[in-house]
């Protein structure tokens, strides 16, 4: 089967604009989540990890969340030397909500709020020749862009995918996800007894998938699955059932044991829900044993972004060889225990397994190779 | 070789199951119309008014899909995937959710704002627990849907899928579902076949 190598990557983020600078954050224990007084988004303060209102990473003509995406696109195209204009490269953008903060300014165009409208706008600005893939499959988005770039690059549709997502944080995100009472008072803390919810984030991603030989030596997305509970629209399956079919799929898809797994990077929430299923779903696909982080507590919940960023974080902790701490954990809350890492682990990692959940009951699973 | 073994299509107050017409209501708006589909076909499923009109839409459609279409006995739940698109996402939702933002954010809209759900809906109902996914393309693709879909059911990841598209903004609505299974040997599951079925040759999608 050709393989997948990952030829550049990169994180823009309120903790850094590439991937280095946001690892060397990670790894000192720098966190992007703080309280945030931002009248035009809520009433009371809110812990959040955002951009700095004042700075913007490019051109105002575009929106934020397309700002993000040219931004973290031009990086890894550069960088990579690669050629969007070739009609054997696909880019592929990953986002829950896209530019739906422009309702907040009053514009309600759906030719400009539209998803197909910034798609077009971003892949004319480098000039792709496909008009790109874009998915929006709730939290599970970035990971399901990367499992969708493997396999059109493996059947072989394309050589070559540049994958992005994106997401902005606005009154309508943040009042959503506070009407559910999903959103912790205070810093979100994954796994732990007392986690009470998330935080939200704002961040995007990038990388180039290719198939070529000339990349080998690279790290390899070497599997991936996605399932669905079939029992709630906005709660996650009792068992865990299906993100464990996830996760075996997603190894099988690789070829790799249940053993080999050196590190999950978890989805980890911090709702007591979320983190109880996966922790369920870990157990039962029988790879409990392997250490496990979760990077909410550094970025918040990045939405349709944070299957990237937390992907590319793993990507990064393999070429490392070091699995960072998961911040905000300090005691066990779930019911089968998981091997959280509760501070900087050197261990060479061979195979890492990346997982995600979200609304609609979806799950999805990456496994990442050497 | 994969077939096209049932299909449903809802357009401009028409429905078609595998290519005939079966019903066809009197014009009115998109909130209407699919309560009255839902009525004339005597469904019994209470959640269906909790849904929004994306997901009322695509339930519909599916439900008309699969009545005679999926022996379910010959599956596992993880067998059947789920694979649709759109151009507008959850956007007839988003303004209806933003409506309450100013007064008091109302949850059971929010839930709504993911194009997702939707499956999720599907999948609830049918107890399918395969592969899914949710594309935004500015019209029908079956060529990307056709291969995106070959791939999984060739590499082992799906048996049978319910594919397509199912868009919804404001009175406009069009819903095109294709059930895909193994070795039946019915229709051929082409583009050229889901386009035909959809009338989209000439008429791109509404």
């Amino acid at each position: 089967m050709t393989n997948v190598y990952v030829v550049s990557d990169t994180i823009y983020s309120p903790l850094g604009s590439t991937t280095a600078e946001n690892f060397s954050r990670l790894a000192n224990g720098v966190s992007g989540v703080r309280l945030q007084d931002r009248p035009e988004m809520a009433d009371q303060p809110f812990h959040a990890a955002l951009f700095d209102p004042e700075s913007s990473p490019g051109d105002p003509r575009y929106t934020k969340f397309e700002q993000l995406l040219i931004e973290t696109v031009g990086q890894v195209l550069g960088s990579a030397g690669i050629e969007p204009a070739d009609p054997r490269t696909i880019l592929i953008l990953s986002t829950t909500k896209g530019n739906i903060s422009l309702l907040e300014s009053g514009i309600e165009d759906p030719a400009r709020i539209s998803l197909t409208g910034s798609s077009r706008l971003i892949a004319g600005h480098f000039g792709f020749v496909h008009p790109p893939i874009v998915i929006s499959n709730a939290c599970i988005s970035g990971i399901l862009a990367l499992i969708t770039a493997m396999r059109l690059i493996r059947s072989g549709r394309y050589d070559t995918a540049v994958v992005a997502g994106a997401d902005v944080i606005s009154k309508f995100v943040l009042s959503g996800f506070g009407s559910f009472q999903a959103i912790s008072p205070g810093p979100c803390r994954p796994f732990d007894q007392a986690r009470d919810g998330i935080n939200l984030g704002e961040g995007a991603g990038a990388l180039i998938l290719s198939g070529k030989e000339r990349y080998r030596g690279r790290l390899r997305i070497r599997g991936g699955s996605v399932s669905n509970d079939a029992n709630h629209i906005s709660g996650p399956s009792r068992t865990g059932e299906e993100l464990a079919q996830a996760i075996s799929q997603s190894l099988a898809d690789a070829g790799c044991a249940a053993g080999e797994i050196d590190f999950i990077s978890a989805h980890g929430t911090a709702t007591p829900y979320n983190d109880e299923m996966e922790a369920r779903a870990i157990t039962l696909a029988q790879v409990r044993t392997a250490p496990v982080n979760s990077l909410k507590g550094y970025y918040g919940h990045t939405l349709g972004a944070a299957g990237l960023i937390e992907s590319i974080v793993t990507l990064q902790s393999m070429r490392e060889d070091l699995v960072l701490a998961s911040l905000g954990y300090e005691n066990n809350g779930v019911t089968m225990p998981l091997n959280i890492c509760s501070s900087l682990l050197h261990v060479p990692l061979g195979h890492c397994l990346k997982t995600a959940s979200g609304f609609g009951g979806c799950n999805a699973a990456l496994v990442m190779s050497k | 070789m994969e077939y096209i073994t049932a299909s449903c299509i809802i357009r401009k107050n028409s429905l078609y199951r595998n290519g005939r017409l079966v019903w066809e209501p009197p014009p009115a708006g998109s909130a209407d119309f699919l309560v009255s589909v839902y009525q004339h076909f005597g469904f019994q499923y209470p959640k269906f008014y909790k849904m929004d009109q994306l997901g009322k839409l695509g339930w519909l459609a599916a439900e008309l899909l699969l009545s005679d279409g999926l022996d379910a006995a010959d599956y596992r739940p993880e067998d059947i995937a789920v694979v649709l698109s759109n151009a507008n996402a959850s956007l007839d939702t988003d303004y209806r959710f933003f409506a309450t933002v100013r007064d008091i954010p109302s949850p059971a809209l929010f839930v709504y704002t993911l194009p997702n759900i939707m499956i999720g809906e599907i999948c609830i109902r049918h107890q399918f627990k395969g592969e899914n996914a949710f594309f935004i393309f500015e019209s029908f693709d079956a060529g990307f849907i056709e291969a995106y879909v070959r791939d999984l059911m060739e590499n082992g990841k799906a048996r049978a899928c319910v594919c397509g598209w199912v868009e919804v903004l404001g009175d406009s609505y069009t819903a095109a579902l294709y059930l895909i299974e193994k070795n039946l040997t019915t229709l051929p599951f082409t583009a050229e076949n889901m386009n035909s079925l959809f009338g989209t040759q000439n008429t791109r999608h509404d």
